[in-house]
Order: C-alpha cells, then structure tokens, then sequence
C-alpha cells in the first residue's frame, strides 16, 4: 500500500511538474491517469520496495553529491589520462565483495561504479562484483571502499526493515 | 546580474562540450571495448551534468529548468545500466579485457593493441 502511494505521488508530481496547466478539466485527466497508470502497475504486481524505494535512507541525498563530486574527480582524472600522448593506462579486473545486504543495495553500489568514469562493473553475481578498471589510480579508489561504506549507510534502513520482517516471520512461525 | 549568469552559464556548458570532446578521443584512442567504455563514461556522466548546468542558468526558474533536472535524473539512472548491459554482451561474445599486470611499467600502446 505504501509503495502504490508512492508511486502514485510519484507519479502525480511528475504530471504536474510536466504539464503546467492547472484547469480543473487537465487535472481531472491527469489524476485519472495517475490512478489507472497505479492500477495497472498494481495488476502487473511490479509496485515492490525496488520500484519505489521509499525505505531508503535520507542519506541518499548527501550521497549523491558525494558521487557527483566522485564522478567529477575521476572525470578529470580519466581525461588527463586520455590526453596524454603516452596515454598511461593500466586495465585490470577487480573483484570485489559488495557488503551490503539486500539486492537493491548491490545495484546501487554497482551501478554507482559504472557512473564513475574509469571503472565499470562487468558482472554482479549476488555479492561478487566483477569491476574493470582503466588505471591504478581508479583501482585503487574503488579498493578503500569509501563507495560500499556510503551504499551500505545508504541502504542501512532498508536492512533494518528486512531484519525485523524476518524476525517477525519467524515469531510467527514459532507460534 | 544577467551577463554574470550568461558567462557562467557560458563556461559551464563549455566544460561540458571539452569533456564530451575528451570522451570522442578516448573512444578513439583506447585499445579495447572495455576501456572504451570508460571514455564513454564520461561523456555520459559529466558531459551531460556540465551542459545542462549551463542551459539551467539560461532557463532559470521555469517549467524548462524541472525538465533538464529530469534529463540529468534519467540519464544518471540510465546510463549505467546500458553500459553494464554493453559489457556483459561483450563478455558473453568472448571478449576478454587487455590487462596490463605490471604498476611501474609504462605501456606501450601501440597500433597492434587496437584490434578488439
């Protein structure tokens, strides 16, 4: 129920910030649309805590602007690196172990390496990362898991809701 | 105040374009499919961030300005994900990543590497 109400709202801002007409008979359409567009996703069964994650810490907001700022420095570094008449690269593959705790988790950490320039995730499987990085340098950032630490503080909540769900699960079970 | 906003809104989308240019030439300089993807990276990522940087000062608090924050939006979401899906359709044809083992070593990035 949470999630369809957030997809709704979602979905409704999103109308209203592209429309730009606020006569009754366009906003009556527009809410008409915004109720089937949340039927039909409620029928399909695909409103879930992936598609509309609203257990998601706050901390997502200051993590974007860390990985802005991330995505920025390896930006320049990556174009210094390609500039250069010699061009010192030095491709490699990592593996690396996510330590996050749920699926979603994993995506946002290994979607979040590919946004930043020189380094790409190649293959997610569970928690094993496969990342290809362009220079040592990149490498090198990626391995002091500055990265996984924001995603896991990220995630965090979600985690915290999983837990208590399992644990109830098993109360239940128990009973 | 306008011409202040102009000039910024001038340097920022011109950034954008340089490194746009940047990841032209690493797509074409970088010897393999895997390496091209990072000079792809940044085109996608702070090219774009760079020129609609700019184009919102020139919009300023209008309708435009909500729906170049939505491109920035969808592109960062987006890109990634067709990116993972390019390596993984390159993984799956059997192309294997040019690794260079050695940190002190200066490459030789020569014609012959290029074939991918």
């Amino acid at each position: 129920m949470l999630h369809a109400l957030s997809l709704g709202l979602v979905l409704g801002v999103l109308w209203l910030l592209l429309s730009g007409y606020f006569v009754p008979l366009i906003l009556a359409l527009g809410l008409a649309s915004v109720v089937l567009v949340v039927f039909i996703a409620h029928r399909m069964d695909v409103i879930d805590h992936e598609g509309q994650p609203v257990h998601l810490s706050w901390r997502i907001f200051p993590y974007w602007l860390w990985l802005l700022k991330e995505i920025f420095v390896s930006a320049v570094h990556v174009s210094r690196v390609i500039l250069q008449p010699r061009m010192p690269i030095r491709p490699r593959m990592l593996n690396l172990k996510a330590t996050q705790h749920t699926e979603l988790g994993h995506v946002i950490y290994a979607n979040s390496i590919t946004l930043t320039p020189g380094t790409v995730t190649v293959e997610l499987d569970d928690d094993n990362l496969a990342v290809h990085a362009l220079t040592k340098e990149t490498a090198e950032g990626l391995e002091s898991g500055d990265m996984d630490r924001w995603v896991a503080a990220v995630e965090w909540e979600t985690q915290l809701d999983q837990l208590i769900a399992a644990r109830r699960a098993e109360l239940k079970k128990d009973e | 105040m306008a011409l202040v906003l102009d000039i910024l809104s001038w340097i920022s989308i011109l950034i954008g374009a340089a490194f746009c240019l940047i990841g032209g030439i690493g797509l074409l300089r970088l010897p393999d499919v895997f390496s091209r993807m990072h000079a792809a990276g940044i085109v996608d990522t702070v090219g774009v961030v760079f020129i609609v940087l700019g184009l919102l000062l020139q919009a300023g608090w209008s309708m435009a300005a909500i729906k170049l924050l939505l491109i920035v939006f969808f592109v960062l979401y987006t890109s990634p994900v067709s990116t993972h899906a390019l390596a993984q359709a390159a993984v799956s044809v059997g192309a294997r990543p040019w690794v260079v083992d050695e940190d002190d070593e200066p490459t030789e990035k020569g014609d012959e590497s290029s074939k991918t």
